[in-house]
This record gives C-alpha cells, sequence and structure tokens, in this order.
C-alpha cells in the first residue's frame, strides 16, 4: 500500500506515479489523503491497481480511466469517470453533473445522488445510481446501460440512440425519442446483474422499468421537425 | 402564322426583363427545392458568396526604404514550432501550412491516408476529425493532431497519448455554435462502429461539451488532458470565428498553447446552408481581432495562432501571417489537391448533376473522386500514394509563394512580415484587417 497526500505532494507527481510501469507494476494498492475537491484526481490510470480517495474530489476524478478501481469516499464534482474505457469506479457520496459522461466500458457505481446529464452521450459503460439522478441524465447515450434506483430528473434519455435505461422510481419527464419498453427476461438479468456487480444487494431487482429509444429520430425527417 | 409554344424567346425580349438581385436564379431554386422537399438544405464546401477576404490586401514590397532578398539565395525560414507555452514535447513544422481536421467518416480512408503522406512528404501535420484516430492516419502521419470534440466519438486514451498534439474543438468556422453531422449513407459499418452508432442513421453530433461549458471549466479540462498525457503535448483550443477577440482572451486564461481560428468560409463535410452562409465572420477580421487580444495579453507568439477558413494560396498564407498568424491550416484546398472537383471527372460528374468546380455534395457519400465517401467502389480509385504526392506539391508551391513574399518584403523568416507590409484595397478590407486602404494612412475605424 502505498499513501501520497496531496497536502504534501503534487496533484502532478500523483498522477504521473499513477502512469509509471515501474510504480504501478510494483505496488497495487494506493491510498490518496487530503483530496479537498481537487480537480483530475487519478486521471488517465491504464493499470489494474486500486487506489482509494479519502474524502471528496473536484471535476473529472477518474477521467479515462482503463484497468483501475477508483474509489471515492466522499462526493464527486462534475464529470466524474468521463469516458472511462473499463474498470471501475465507486463513489460513495453523491456526483455532481455529467458523471460517467461518453464512457465506452467498465462499472460506474455512485451511492449517492448524481446531478444532471448523468450518463450524457453514454458509449458503453454501465452506471448504476444507488439514489436518484438529475435532469437530461442519458442526453444522446449510445450504447451502454444506466441504472438507477431512485427517481429521474426531466427529459431523460432525449435523443437516445442504443443504450438502456433502468428506473425504479419514478421518471419526471421522458425527453424526445425515449419511450418505456416492456421489461424482458433479459432485462431483469441484466437489472440483477448490475445490482450484484455494484454490490447492491438491498435493492429489490423487481421494480425496474425499462427505458429505451423509439428510434423515430434516427432519420431526418420532416415529420419530426416538432422534435427538434 | 401558329405562335410555336416551345420556341426560345426573341433576345430582345429576354434582354427587356431583369434579373432581379434578390429574388436571382438560385434563390428561386431554392423555394422551389424547399417546397418540393420540405427540409433545409445541407451541403459540404465552404461559404460560397463574396465575402471580404485576403483578395481584398496587397503586399507594399520593398524598394529604397526597404530592401528585398534574393529569391532562392537568401535564406527564408519557413519553421514553425507550435506547443512552446507549456508543453514538454512542442511540435516543429517545416511549413507553416498545416492541414484541418477532418473526420474518418466525411472522408475515406485513402482520403486521410493520403492526407498523411503529403503532410509527411513536406513535414507539415495533420489532424483527425469528429470520428476517432484511424490506423491509416497515425500510420501515414508523422505529425498527427487529436481532436477532442463535443461528440467524443471513438474518443480513446489510447489515442490520446499515441498523438503529437490535442485539439479541444469548440466550434468550426462554417457552424460556429453547431455539432457535427453526417448523413446515413456514410454511416458504413466500420464508421458505425467507430462512432458506436447504428450503421446507416443520419447522425447528429453535440453542439455542446458533455462534461464542461464556458471558460472555467475549459481550463479544468485542459488540466485533465495535460494530467492523462504527463504535460507532453501542445493542447490547441479550436473556434469558429465570432466573438473572437473575448473567445481568444479566454483561450488563452483557459491554459491553451496553440488556438485554431476557423472563420466563415471553412468549409464542412456536412451542413446546413444557411448555417455556413449567415453563421460566423469572415477570416479577414478575424484574424486582427485575433493578434490584438494576443497582443493586448501580451501572448503573442507565445500562443500560437493557426488561422483556417478560405487559404487557396500562398498569397492567402503569407497575408495570414503577415497579419500575426503563426500557421494556417487547409481543408477544402486539401481535398481539392487530393483530385477533388476535377475536370477528368466530369462525366461522372454530370450523370449526378453537376460539372466539375461546381461540385459541393461532401455530405451525399456519393464522390467520383473517391474522397467524401464510403463505398468502395468509389474509395478504391483513390491511389493514396499518387494523391498524396499531388498534396505534397500543392503545398511545396504554397510554401514557396509564402517565401516569395515574404523576400519580396525583405523577411528573413515569414514570420517577420507584419500588418505594415499590407494595404488594403477596399474600405471594407481596411476596417477588418486593421491596415490602410492603399494610397492613404487612412485606417477606418482607428481615426
Ligand atoms: C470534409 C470536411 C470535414 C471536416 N470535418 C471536421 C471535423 O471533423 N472537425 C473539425 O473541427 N473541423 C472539420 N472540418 C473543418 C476543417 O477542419 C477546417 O476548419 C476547414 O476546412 C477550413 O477551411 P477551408 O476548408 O476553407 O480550408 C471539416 C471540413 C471538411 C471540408
Amino acid at each position: 500500500m502505498q499513501t501520497v497526500d496531496l497536502d504534501a505532494v503534487p496533484l502532478r507527481d500523483l498522477n504521473a506515479r499513477l502512469h509509471d510501469p515501474a510504480q504501478v507494476g510494483r505496488i497495487a494498492d494506493w491510498r490518496v489523503l487530503h483530496p479537498k475537491g481537487r480537480h483530475n484526481i487519478a486521471v488517465g490510470l491504464d493499470a489494474p491497481v486500486t487506489v482509494r480517495i479519502d474524502g471528496h474530489v473536484g471535476y473529472y476524478c477518474a477521467g479515462m480511466n482503463q484497468h483501475a478501481t477508483v474509489e471515492v469516499s466522499g462526493h464527486a464534482g462534475v464529470g466524474l469517470a468521463e469516458n472511462m474505457m473499463s474498470g471501475r469506479v465507486v463513489v460513495h457520496g453523491n456526483a455532481s453533473q455529467s458523471a460517467g459522461a461518453t464512457a465506452h466500458g467498465g462499472l460506474l457505481v455512485i451511492h449517492g445522488d448524481a446531478a444532471a446529464r448523468c450518463a450524457i452521450s453514454l458509449k458503453g459503460a454501465d452506471i448504476v445510481v444507488r439514489g436518484s439522478v438529475g435532469p437530461m441524465s442519458a442526453f444522446m447515450a449510445q450504447a451502454g446501460r444506466l441504472l438507477v434506483c431512485g427517481d429521474a430528473g426531466d427529459g431523460l434519455g432525449d435523443s437516445l440512440y442504443e443504450a438502456v435505461l433502468y428506473v425504479a422510481g419514478r421518471v419526471k419527464g421522458l425527453g424526445a425519442d425515449c419511450v418505456e419498453q416492456p421489461m424482458e427476461d433479459a432485462d431483469r438479468a441484466s437489472v440483477a446483474e448490475l445490482l450484484a456487480a455494484a454490490g447492491l444487494d438491498d435493492v429489490d431487482p423487481a421494480g425496474f422499468r425499462r427505458y429505451g429509444s423509439a428510434r423515430e429520430l434516427y432519420t431526418f425527417k420532416i415529420e419530426n421537425v416538432g422534435a427538434y | 402564322m401558329s405562335h410555336d409554344d416551345t420556341a426560345p424567346p426573341r433576345l430582345d425580349a429576354v434582354w427587356g426583363q431583369r434579373e432581379s438581385h434578390l429574388f436571382d436564379r438560385h434563390t428561386i431554386h431554392e423555394i422551389h427545392r424547399a417546397a418540393r422537399e420540405g427540409m433545409y438544405r445541407i451541403r459540404g464546401f465552404g461559404a460560397k458568396r463574396r465575402l471580404p477576404h485576403f483578395d481584398d490586401l496587397v503586399f507594399l514590397g520593398a524598394s529604397i526604404s526597404r530592401y528585398p532578398l534574393e529569391g532562392y539565395r537568401e535564406k527564408c525560414d519557413t519553421t514553425v514550432t507550435l506547443g512552446t507555452r507549456y508543453a514538454r514535447k512542442p511540435i516543429t513544422l517545416q511549413t507553416p501550412v498545416t492541414i484541418a481536421g477532418m473526420s474518418f467518416g466525411s472522408l475515406s480512408g485513402p482520403a486521410k491516408e493520403a492526407l498523411g503522406r503529403g503532410a509527411n512528404e513536406v513535414g507539415t501535420s495533420t489532424t483527425t476529425g469528429d470520428g476517432g484516430m484511424t490506423d491509416e492516419e497515425r500510420t501515414h502521419s508523422k505529425t498527427l493532431v487529436y481532436q477532442v470534440l463535443p461528440s467524443r466519438y471513438g474518443m480513446n486514451p489510447r489515442h490520446l497519448r499515441m498523438a503529437d498534439a490535442i485539439e479541444v474543438v469548440v466550434g468550426q468556422g462554417a457552424k460556429p455554435g453547431g455539432g457535427g453531422m453526417l448523413l446515413g449513407q456514410k454511416i458504413s459499418d466500420r464508421v458505425a462502429e467507430m462512432r458506436t452508432l447504428p450503421k446507416g442513421i443520419d447522425q447528429r453530433s453535440a453542439c455542446r461539451h458533455p462534461d464542461w461549458t464556458g471558460p472555467d471549466d475549459l481550463a479544468i479540462k485542459i488540466q485533465e488532458l495535460r494530467e492523462i498525457t504527463d504535460w507532453e503535448k501542445p493542447i490547441y483550443v479550436k473556434i469558429g470565428a465570432t466573438r473572437t477577440y473575448y473567445d481568444v482572451m479566454l483561450c488563452v486564461k483557459a491554459g491553451a498553447d496553440v488556438i485554431v481560428l476557423d472563420g466563415m468560409q471553412g468549409g464542412t463535410g456536412a451542413t446546413q446552408d444557411v448555417f455556413i452562409e449567415h453563421v460566423g465572420i469572415p477570416t479577414l477580421p478575424a484574424v486582427r481581432q485575433a493578434v490584438e487580444a494576443l497582443q493586448e495579453l501580451d501572448m503573442h507568439r507565445t500562443v500560437q495562432l493557426i488561422v483556417s477558413g478560405g487559404i487557396r494560396t500562398g498569397a492567402d498564407v503569407a497575408k495570414a501571417l503577415a497579419m500575426g498568424a503563426d500557421a494556417v491550416a487547409i481543408g477544402s484546398a486539401a481535398l481539392i489537391a487530393l483530385g477533388d472537383n476535377h475536370p477528368s471527372l466530369a462525366d461522372a460528374y454530370r450523370r449526378m448533376g453537376t460539372v466539375p468546380g461546381l461540385f459541393e455534395d461532401w455530405q451525399a457519400g456519393n464522390d467520383p473522386a473517391g474522397i467524401t465517401t464510403q463505398d468502395p467502389d468509389q474509395y478504391t480509385r483513390l491511389d493514396p500514394a499518387v494523391a498524396g504526392h499531388r498534396l505534397a506539391n500543392y503545398l511545396r508551391v504554397l510554401t514557396l509563394e509564402t517565401q516569395t513574399l515574404a523576400r519580396a518584403c525583405g523577411k528573413s523568416h515569414v514570420h517577420n512580415m507584419e500588418p505594415e507590409d499590407l494595404r488594403a484595397l477596399t474600405v471594407e478590407a481596411a476596417a477588418m484587417a486593421g491596415v490602410p486602404l492603399a494610397g492613404t494612412d487612412w485606417i477606418p475605424g482607428r481615426m
């Protein structure tokens, strides 16, 4: 276990060490102290290490993560795990806007709530939110799954492509081209799998509804002008 | 004698009629087309109407008060270094002409390869686009700039690390405030997979970045890209020309190494015609405003400026540099050098209802030159080695022309040309470029 205190070590050194094949090859467990809302902590990791951050983080924590597990004990700022490719990012508090934006792969777990635009332009990753998500979540989401145990704000799944959304609570409103779809066996299996992967064994997998794209806006048609 | 309805009207009758400036034949055709199709026009190419441009400027050249340099004998340096502000590994180009970002998707694989080959031959860079990095371009471009766009199609940290520089795209001159477009005909299996989209859909990209808005966020985004790449790579920010003075200041504040400024003439693969022709300001005034902002912040030449939008000749390059740009980028001209709109394709163009010189349907995916298409029958007609060499020749001509003009002004480096070397031919150009109207000391708006 390697401990790095951000009150004593510049952020640039922390990230450089986490990118250094020699160091991450040798040390599998890292702990970061006093993050104090700093931006860009543990970005661009590309090794199967575990980084535990004690406290709150600012923008883009674990951005573009590959292979690593990053765990934040506090809250996270804008763009948490943006464009993640693989690995696992877990936040015990809440996450600000655009959590998991454009993420291509891996699993993002938010134990609190996520603000607006969670899973925006999602490109294949799985996102599990224990609480609720804000408005315009999964905007233009292309692939991957978003599972929300609480409620979803207005405009859920606006201009959705092929991503699939599961929500247990109330959906304030659906965005353009997003519709409720029947839960099939495969969906029930998906929900159970996501909950298990996130370690949420206290959530009832039975209560989720599925939302997906009606695919009406996939081609430019003048009849759709009201939706644009 | 019976009246013949099919006979052409007599000339004196036609001459007696007057074409409306307001409702010219193109306008009338567009109204008919809209009435028939119920859809706005989406097309490629850049603004087609006449706009104030570098043509409205001339160089003074040297005579008694300044002396010129000998052509070919006295050196006129053309090297440009980009990214000196923060990057650990700035890039150096042998010519001040770079290849602008054009996506694989809008362009074919062989076209991207040809751009790389041409750029390599003369020691300049190419740029990815709204569709990610392909092997063709990474393999064939020695210096490759990787775009980070609102859509983030194919965005991949591995590619970020493989790039020589990173360009955060905020906007494009053809459509400041608009997102990318790629019509279904061009979403082949490969393009769909790279963009994580269903095949054949009409793709609408986002116009705002998904995880930042405004200059304060942009500063953090730039820091993130630097942290991910260990502060190695120059970071560019590309903007369409609008509120250029302020945008350039905000780019500097946000920590850009290089600013790419694209004027309203800038080409596009696919954009609404109404956007192309009516949004943004021309390249000419934008360059002046950008340079003023950089000078105001004491950042001119520290943060480098790349200008694009309607660069065709060495004269355009030289004038942009004299106004204070560090380099230029070309899009449309590069495609033309590869063979777009070539007279040898006249028959194919005629079958498509157009003629060489007017073809603008780069959005449609049907391109006899094999450049703006994803159809294997078409793109296999483009030989990347031959087309790349044509581009290299063209880039050499641009460089030589630029040097010729610089030497005529007595300058041993193309960056030594200055606004003082320029005069304007029109009052508009004088006001926009901030150089005196030829034969006067008058810069409208200055006194
Ligand atoms: C076919 C084509 C595709 C383009 N794709 C992109 C793109 O993906 N990203 C981008 O920032 N600009 C794109 N552009 C704009 C160019 O980068 C550049 O700004 C413009 O072509 C410069 O103007 P010029 O064509 O007059 O040289 C594209 C332009 C063309 C012609």
